[in-house]
């Protein structure tokens, strides 16, 4: 996979957006991967989390959002946790959900979920995630 | 003893196995766990975005309604309510500019500054009852019961609000072992169970719960324990979606701890709503003669 | 003090008169939409509208406050925060700004009452969009009969749809609420099914009512009726003038003496 990587792009409003919502130093990380290693989802991403904190430090936004990584994180902090940097990289991944969805665009559309789930699904289910993916 | 309590939507509908064997119990220990009046829904998690404000203002509310209601501690049965409270509230011990504009927000007559103490019932088991009184008051022991006690996220991460340690914590062995059972640690005991993607893709669901029941299975249990309303709903489902697909497939009976706690105190099994249960660990427990006919009435 | 104002008469109106009166009446200044009018004090919202020369074809009902369609956004001179109410209830008062808000948009759930179950969960599948609430109490802020709108919402997601009821009973549709809130709720409509839910599936049927429909169907007051039927007017202003009434203050036991058409 290549990229262009270029000051414009550092500077960007992008990476400017994410460290502010995420309230995260990106400098922090070096790639040790230990984020990766402990994320229960990490099978089903096509990026890596070390990958995305790489690629949201450097502005490569199109590359970010083309990936479904991010919605398919669970909010589980193993991440985080397991850190040794002290990197919350769970405010990262849900900085760069936000930006999709302070758009007022949703992942996940309340009507699309099967009715007969609606009323199955515990209420714990359909509030955190009509959060973590609606706008 | 009372104590101030917080249930959370899902205990009042499909989690009512979680908190009558629960209330039950705490009864049978000397606490009484009173409802906080006019709870409002948390908000099922805490806020990660740094700018935001108004997602902090649903759990800090039912704080301040705590504080106004007296009460220093706010004892909590749902996991992800426990996590989104106790990070709002250091939020605002902590947090000063966020918490002077919260508190202006929310016009409540009384300022909130972090006073009330957040605690899992976990917690309360271990600090004020104490694991020693504990089994000295279970009157049935769950003799010979191979429980893999299962964490899951919200109780053990992150660390600042974490009831015991985040890697390896013990607090719910401990509690296992005091109730007379056999703790059985496996490794997937602090992984995730998917938990909100199930609104998203079932498959991940699927793959969490293949993981978590093979790797207690693999370590000898033969039920697993736990905490929240939502791991259960997504082992069950996930562990049902396993069987469809794969003939060879086994389920392992899920129990709420509080549905164990009760038995071993010797309440009628009724109060643990067993019906609720979608992997029912009723002919477990029944075939351990653990579902005791001469329990006190329900 | 007033002269005479002949409104029968074809000659034009007397203008010294309606000087008279205007000096009588005070006159407050209201903005509507943002647009100065001086309207007489004491006039509701909507009445002082009229006067400004409004004319309503929309946002306007039943101008008793229980319809629901008048409802109004406005804020005090100097006053940041929003102020609710009803304009065919609310007085005007000096330096009003104001808006109407007659119509919000809102999806419906379309159901058939008689297959729903009654269970809570009914709700969720009708409106999953509840669970996007936050808590933020701008619903209750902006709700001009006073509920609790919040707490209701709160009941509904709890799954306790007798309490929903019960706290949203006022609830007169005027949709404020949703114009407000911030998850995009229409709540006004998830209330209406748990009123239905309470009403209709789990508040107990009032048994004497049964029992009295009972009684119509097997004729019980057919000759009665018939002939009363036959009677003149006269007679019939006899009869009820002449008709047992329930003494002041009587307890539970008072029974008339003519005990044919109880049920009792």
């Amino acid at each position: 996979m290549g990229a262009t990587v270029s000051s414009r792009r550092l500077g960007s409003d992008f990476v400017r957006k994410v460290k502010k919502i995420s309230g995260q130093n990106l400098q922090l990380c070096y790639q040790c991967g230990m984020c990766s290693g402990s994320c229960p989802m990490v099978a089903k991403m096509d990026l890596s989390p070390r990958q995305i904190i790489e690629l949201a430090r450097l502005g490569l936004e199109e590359e970010i959002a083309s990936s479904r990584t991010v919605w398919t994180c669970a909010s589980c902090f193993a991440c985080t946790v397991n850190c040794p940097r002290g990197f919350d990289i769970s405010k990262l991944m849900e900085a760069i959900r936000l930006l999709t969805l302070r758009k007022n665009v949703d992942y996940v559309r309340p009507e699309g979920i099967p009715r007969e789930e609606r009323i199955e699904l515990p209420q714990i289910a359909m509030v955190s995630g009509l959060r973590k993916f609606t706008g | 003893m009372r104590l101030a309590y917080y249930p959370g939507c899902t205990l009042k509908t499909r989690a009512r196995s979680l908190e009558e064997p629960a209330l039950a119990s705490m009864e049978v220990l000397g606490f009484k766990l009173e409802e906080v009046r006019r709870w409002n829904c948390c908000g099922g998690v805490y806020s990660l975005a740094d700018d935001d404000l108004i997602h902090h203002v649903a759990p800090v509310r039912n704080l301040i309604r705590v504080k106004k209601s007296g009460n220093d501690n706010l004892v909590t049965l749902c996991s992800f309510c426990f996590n989104t409270l106790k990070r709002a509230n250091l939020l605002m011990k902590e947090n000063v500019e966020k918490r002077d504009t919260i508190n202006r927000f929310i016009e409540e007559d009384v300022e909130y500054k972090g006073e009330v103490e957040v605690l899992h019932l976990l917690e309360v088991l271990r600090d004020k009852v104490g694991w020693k009184d504990l089994a000295r008051q279970v009157r049935f022991p769950l003799k010979e019961l191979k429980a893999a006690p299962y964490y899951g996220c919200t109780l053990v991460r992150p660390r600042q609000v974490a009831i015991d340690r985040s890697e390896s914590p013990l607090i719910l062995h401990e509690f296992l072992k005091s109730i007379g059972a056999i703790p059985v640690d496996f490794s997937e005991s602090t992984r995730c169970c998917g938990s909100y993607q199930i609104l998203h893709d079932r498959s991940f669901i699927l793959d969490c719960s293949a993981d978590i029941v093979s790797s207690a299975r693999d370590a000898g249990a033969e039920i697993l324990v736990i905490t929240c309303p939502l791991c259960e709903y997504n082992l069950c489902q996930g562990q049902k979606d396993l069987a469809q697909r794969r003939s060879d497939f086994i389920q392992m009976p899920v129990v709420y701890f509080t549905q164990l706690l009760a038995l071993s105190l010797a309440l009628n099994p009724k109060v643990c709503h067993f019906e609720l249960n979608s992997c029912s660990p009723e002919s477990l427990l029944r075939e351990k003669n653990l579902l005791r006919q001469d329990a006190i009435g329900g | 003090m007033r002269s005479e104002v002949n409104m029968n008469s074809q000659d034009p109106p007397d203008v010294s008169v309606r000087e008279e009166e205007k000096k009588a009446v005070k006159l407050i200044p209201i903005y509507i939409m943002g647009k100065r009018y001086e309207v007489p004090e004491g006039l509701t919202i909507m009445k002082a509208m009229e006067y400004a020369g409004y004319k309503f074809i929309r946002g306007c009902g039943c101008r008793g406050g229980t319809c629901g369609a008048c409802g109004t956004v406005y804020r005090k001179p100097g006053d940041y925060k929003l102020q609710v109410a009803l304009a065919c209830q609310k007085t005007v008062e000096p330096g009003m700004y104001l808006a109407q808000i007659p119509f919000f948009p809102v999806n419906r759930a379309r159901y058939d009452f008689a297959k729903l179950s009654g269970a809570p969960e009914e709700i969720f599948r009708l409106y999953p969009e509840l669970f996007r609430c936050v808590a933020c109490n701008a619903c209750t802020k902006a709700c001009p009969q006073g509920i609790e709108v919040m707490d209701a919402i709160s009941a509904l997601k709890q799954g306790n749809i007798s309490e929903a009821a019960q706290l949203s009973f006022d609830c007169i549709q005027c949709g404020l609420c949703t114009s407000r809130c911030f998850g995009e709720l229409a709540q006004y409509h998830m209330f209406q099914v748990a009123r239905r839910i309470y009403g209709g599936k789990i508040v107990a049927r009032a048994k004497h009512l049964e029992e009295m429909v009972r009684a119509i169907d097997e004729g019980k007051f057919d000759d009665i009726l018939e002939e009363l039927k036959k009677k003149g007017e006269k007679e019939l202003k006899q009869l009820y003038e002449s008709r047992e009434i329930e003494p002041v203050g009587s307890g539970e036991d008072w029974v008339p003496k003519d005990k044919a058409y109880l049920l009792v």
